[in-house]
């Protein structure tokens, strides 16, 4: 198992690397030096050449790339153009906010989603099933911003259950996870029908596996062979979907965050290329990139914390 | 005493293009202690009895006719809470594969510890008792194999622990669904000696499955001999190994002369086919492959029976 983890630990750092070497060089082939457009058209060539001077700009462009790296995996993104702040520090202080969303969203899909994919699987072909099996695809269906938006409208302005813009009062807990639920449920109401369809496919090839029919014949409950015997096994696929559905996530964080006027990275990017901030963009693709990243090389660790035939086969 | 009495049981499964007869008026007895061999070639309905009597039938599966006793009860009455009551408990089952038979995510501890759930002893006793089995099939170190995960063992392995947990509840009846039909001829011999042992220690009966006519020789007391879904012969195995009265049944001894001691793995080949059991012919169900076949095998023939031998073949009829 340490094995295994400290060899995907330093395949996901290699992944990450291939990343920053993919971002140096889109940045590298944009039209325009970074300069000009940091100091916008008024400046003089004498601040442009200061400026790439300073940025490491007139160095060989293998050297600047090393730079990049080195710098990036330190922690140093560069500054930022509009306040000269550090990029890493603007990024890292709306990551939180993007966490929590995602996280939110998270527990939407799973809280729901796999009750529901298991209750489905037993039950299935019934009316319950069908019904549930239509609105999974529906919800699937649906971007993400269109249910932010009528969650929106619904919960929050015409029925005022649940707060409409901003992230709650800051130190106030319980105000902030108020915040929370709609633009959690927008992030992850689509993942709610993708696990519930995973959960209720795996559950029921499961279910005819030769073990389950062992089970049975021991005489084990229906509820022991249920949740025990074939749910902790058909669960192993949606921990991997989830893994790679973060991705998705993110991108749906990045709607909700507008609509609901929450602070976050999607938010901070958003911002950020509305006034061609491009340290401050490529800075928080990276911060993503390696986020995705990293919570897939979880997702893979928690398969093969649960799975001993993964466990012990690497 | 009869621990298990089948009567006239028929099953039929829901198929595509009609329904198909897997079991038609089957009658097996299950006498106290007896290990009672099952023979038939592949198809024809072995697995389905098993599952009827266990009541674990597939979804599209029903039992059309007759009765299944066991200890004072019809199984084919019994509700859902009665059914799971007795499965692990009376009757205990190993299937034919032990590759896929344990849940690969679930320690053997952990296996065996929930098939004990009824017992009401506590933790540490249902422990100590799957470490004895463990001991009692000779795995060796038993202590570290609870720890362990299926995927770990080798399948005679994994058969032996299979075995541990279908005898830990001392059923009063084993079914074993071809026990060593997936594994190496050598590892045969030691888990049969093993089931056996375990068998006469406890003091259950036994319906064994089996295509391997030379270890249903050795060791069955009683034979059944099947044929598409059909009971054709059964009868002690002195009566069904030396006096053969229906002509499947000579001809599947007769494929191998000596074929009692022979270590035959596989069920002789007969020509001809099974029939359409979605078509079922009138009459004698042998008929088509039969070499004695006459006018007469269109009727179904009653069955003779006589000290226990029982045959359904008209060259018997008086
Ligand atoms: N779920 C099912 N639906 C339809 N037909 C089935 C089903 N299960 C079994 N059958 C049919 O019932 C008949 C008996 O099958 P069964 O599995 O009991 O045979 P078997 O004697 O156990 O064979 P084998 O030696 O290959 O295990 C076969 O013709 C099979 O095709
Ligand atoms: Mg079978």
């Amino acid at each position: 198992m340490l094995i295994y983890s400290l060899k995907r630990l330093a395949l996901a750092v290699l992944i990450v690397s291939a990343a920053m070497f993919l971002l140096f060089t889109m940045i590298y082939l944009i039209p325009g030096d970074p300069a000009s457009v940091a100091l916008g058209p008024r400046a003089t060539d004498a601040m442009r050449e200061a400026l790439l001077i300073k940025m490491g700009l007139d160095q060989p462009v293998w050297i600047q790339f090393w730079n990049f790296f080195t710098n990036a995996w330190q922690g140093n993104l560069g500054n930022e153009i509009l306040s000269n702040r550090p990029v890493a520090d603007v990024v890292m202080e709306q990551l939180p906010w993007t966490l929590a969303l995602i996280a939110g969203g998270m527990v939407w899909s799973i809280a729901l989603g796999i009750p529901l994919g298991c209750w489905t699987a037993v039950k299935r072909g019934g009316l319950a099933d069908r019904a549930i099996g239509v609105l999974s695809i529906a919800v699937i269906a649906v971007p993400s911003f269109v249910v932010a938006i009528y969650a929106l409208l619904i919960f929050a302005v015409s029925l005022r259950w649940l707060p409409a813009i901003g992230a709650g009062d800051p130190g106030n807990l319980g105000d902030q996870l108020l915040h929370l639920v709609l633009p959690s449920l927008a992030v992850g109401l689509g993942w709610v029908g993708y696990i519930a369809r995973m959960v209720r496919a795996s559950m029921l090839e499961v279910l005819e596996a030769p073990h389950i029919r062992t089970a049975r014949a021991f005489g084990l409950t229906d509820r022991q062979i249920t949740y025990r015997y074939a749910l902790s096994i058909a669960i192993l696929p949606t921990v991997t979907l989830l893994g790679v559905g973060i991705g998705q996530m993110l991108s749906s964080a990045v709607f909700a965050e507008i609509v609901f006027a929450r602070p976050g990275v999607g938010k901070l990017v958003y911002d950020a290329i509305l006034t061609r901030n491009y340290p401050l963009v490529s800075g928080a693709v990276l911060v993503t990139t390696a986020l995705f990243i990293a919570i897939n090389l979880i997702a893979d660790l928690v398969v093969g914390y649960l799975d001993p035939r993964v466990r012990s086969r690497l | 005493m009869n621990v298990l009495e089948i009567r006239h049981l028929s099953v039929s499964f829901a198929a595509e293009g009609g329904s198909l007869q897997a079991l038609k008026d089957v009658s097996i007895d299950v006498p106290e202690h007896c290990i009672v061999g099952v023979v038939g070639e592949s198809g024809c309905g072995k697995s389905t009895l098993i599952n009827s009597i266990l009541r674990l039938l597939p979804d599209n599966g029903s039992i059309d006719a007759g009765s299944i006793h066991f200890e004072e009860q019809d199984l084919t009455q019994a509700g859902r809470p009665k059914m799971q009551d007795i499965r692990g408990q009376r009757i205990s089952t190993v299937f034919q594969d032990p590759m896929d038979a344990l849940n690969p995510v679930l320690s053997i501890a952990d296996q065996m510890l929930h098939i004990q759930y009824r017992s009401g002893l506590g933790r540490k006793e249902k422990n100590a008792r799957s470490l004895d089995m463990l001991r009692r099939v000779r795995i060796p170190d038993p202590e570290s194999a609870l720890k362990r995960y299926p995927h770990e063992f080798s399948g005679g392995m994994k058969q032996r622990i299979a075995i541990a947990m279908a005898m830990m509840m001392e059923p009063a009846l084993l079914i074993a669904d071809e026990p060593t039909t997936a594994l190496d001829a050598t590892l045969e011999v030691a888990i049969i000696k093993l089931m056996k042992d375990l068998q006469s220690h406890i003091g259950c009966s036994m319906l064994f499955i089996s295509h391997h006519l030379g270890l249903i020789a050795e060791l069955c007391d009683q034979v059944v001999v099947m044929y598409a879904g059909e009971v054709l012969e059964r009868g002690t195995a002195r009566q069904i190994f030396h006096n053969p009265w229906h002509p499947y049944t000579e001809r599947l001894l007769d494929c191998d002369p000596g074929s009692q001691s022979s270590r035959m793995r596989h069920l002789p080949t007969i020509p001809g086919e099974i029939p359409d059991l979605k078509k079922r012919q009138e009459g004698c169900i042998f008929r088509s492959r039969c070499q004695f076949c006459e006018d007469i095998c269109h009727a179904m023939p009653d069955e003779i029976q006589s000290n226990g031998h029982h045959v359904r073949c008209h060259r018997r009829s008086p």
